[in-house]
């Protein structure tokens, strides 16, 4: 469990960049963090492995103070994928990437070796095994950096925009394996601006708006709540906009993914499938 | 962090005579104290070079930034004084050189802190330096407070993956640097490419002829700085060369732990 109260953040010479976030992430929750550029997203998320430190309040990670351990510590139950690849991939080899924070958490030669083999073939990169990673694509290379976290099977996921650079079908893949991380026991964070990718997903959502949290809920209505959408620079998902359309013909506006929305028009014309 | 070092560098645009000086003026000192303080290993000299430096951040209300690129460069001098006294030379000489490295680091400080990349860069079109040239190095320039913004994030990603930089022995700390320098070189010459192949698009070089909206002119004060930095330099050069200087004795060395030195 996450758990954040009273949580300010400032960098030193700028202003708060979060100015009183109090949130529960329980285990195995699926949770959505969306918000306006600048809006604290990934300032929040870094506090959760201890990479920030609060100004005043408190995180707790599974009941341990982030003051009070490490970023190593923190990191083998929090793994944050970091938006751009391009920050953190320096070995000759996705191999040797992935097998890097194996290393520096002190697991054997034959765990690495079967590990990094289970995790190559899970997303789709065992072929690339002995490229460099610098070769790669950008989609590619994206999960190649995914790869590098999942592979020591952190409790919770961080994963700050996951989709951005990835074509539709790896999108859709993306999204199957993140909700199957989900049922599997992980906690699943993920940072956003793809509402589309959250309409599909429907997970827990939580708006953050310069520094604070303005919206937390269901996806469904947050995304159809007009003030929400507005305050967060946010846009309906093409579905809930059409629903919203729709609405004079009695149809529900809090839909907002497509297998919903063809139940309730069908619903509405009477006819089952 | 070490990277506060970069602040230090950093143009901030503030109403003080030292920063309205006139670039090539302000280039004229600081290129004055580099080289006063290359041309001396001797202590006396080198505190004076440093202690004249003091009045000019006093004027430019540059204070706290200078005393942080200060604090973030102590790590360094530590280790240039630590090289130098275990390697066999006096105290005196160690010390020199630490201030020499200080004195240094402070002119280079104030010159960037105090002088802004489009006034470097007009100064150097005007001083008939190939645009291409003088535009790389504004861009250079303007470029350090990203690549320190990304080697924070970097920093930021290898710890999340389990690096602990202050871990090891002395060789495996350098070696925990290699994760951080390799991506922030890789994703440098990214940028680079991308920025090049954005300027080719935008018509970057397709006019030989560039007819510069701003022209710098030297002020009275600007050729005054300049009088006065080529006098200095006169007497630095004639005390180094003619005027013994003393220095203090405390021969002080290190027990020699490599005698093949």
């Amino acid at each position: 469990m996450i758990r954040t109260e009273g949580l300010k953040f400032s960098y030193p010479s700028a202003s708060e960049v979060l100015r009183g976030i109090d949130l529960t992430i329980g285990d195995e929750e699926f949770v959505a963090i969306m918000g306006e550029n600048g809006a604290g997203k990934t300032t929040l998320v870094k506090t959760f492995n201890g990479l920030l430190l609060p100004t005043s309040g408190r995180v707790t990670v599974d009941g341990v103070n982030t003051r009070e351990s490490s970023v190593a510590q923190l990191s083998r139950d929090v793994g944050l994928v970091f938006q751009n690849p391009d920050h953190q991939l320096f070995s000759e080899t996705v191999r040797e990437e992935l097998a890097f924070s194996l290393r520096n958490f002190g697991y054997g030669e034959d765990t690495i070796d079967r590990r990094v083999t289970s995790i190559l073939e899970t997303l789709d990169l065992s072929r690339y095994a002995d490229s460099s990673p610098f070769v790669l694509s950008g989609g590619e290379r994206k999960r190649v950096a995914l790869a590098a976290v999942l592979v020591w099977n952190p409790k919770h996921i961080i994963l700050d925009e996951p989709t951005i650079g990835q074509d539709y079908q790896q999108k859709d893949r993306l999204r199957n394996f993140i909700l199957q991380l989900n049922t599997q026991g992980k906690t699943v964070i993920t940072i956003t601006h793809d509402v589309e990718f959250v309409a599909e997903c429907k997970p827990r959502l939580i708006l953050l708006s310069k520094g604070l949290v303005i919206g937390d809920g269901p996806a469904e209505d947050i995304l159809s709540d007009e003030q929400l959408i507005e305050k967060a620079s946010l846009a309906r998902p093409q579905i809930g906009a059409l629903m919203h359309e729709l609405r004079d013909l009695g149809l529900s506006d809090r839909v907002i993914d497509v297998y919903s929305a063809e139940q309730a028009i069908l619903g509405a014309l009477g006819r089952r499938r | 962090m070490s990277l506060k070092v970069f602040d230090g560098f950093k143009f901030a645009k503030l109403p003080t005579p030292i920063h309205m000086m006139d670039p090539r003026a302000k280039f004229t000192m600081t290129m004055g104290l580099f080289v006063a303080a290359l041309l001396f290993s001797n202590i006396y000299a080198l505190i004076v070079i440093f202690l004249v430096q003091l009045p000019i951040v006093y004027a430019a209300k540059t204070w706290k930034k200078w005393a942080a690129s200060m604090r973030a460069g102590l790590l360094l001098a530590v280790l240039i004084f630590a090289m130098n006294f275990v390697f066999g030379s006096t105290l005196v000489f160690s010390a020199a050189m630490t201030l020499r490295f200080i004195s240094l680091m402070s002119a280079f400080s104030l010159f960037f802190m105090t002088t802004s990349p489009d006034d470097l860069g007009l100064a150097l079109e005007q001083a008939h330096v190939p645009y291409t040239l003088s535009f790389t190095f504004t861009t250079a320039v303007r470029l350090v407070p990203t690549m320190a913004l990304d080697a924070q994030t970097v920093i930021d990603a290898q710890r999340s993956r389990g690096l602990e930089l202050d871990k090891g022995n002395f060789m495996k700390r350098i070696r925990n640097y290699i994760p951080i320098l390799i991506p922030l070189i890789v994703s440098a010459i990214r940028r680079s490419i991308e920025l090049a192949e954005a300027l080719e698009s935008r018509g970057f070089g397709a006019s030989p002829n560039r007819q510069p909206l701003i022209v710098l002119r030297m002020k009275f004060t600007d050729y005054f700085v300049v009088a006065v930095t080529i006098l200095l330099e006169a007497l630095a050069v004639y005390v180094y060369l003619y005027v013994p200087l003393p220095s203090p004795n405390i021969p002080i060395t290190m027990p020699k732990i490599f005698p093949w030195l």
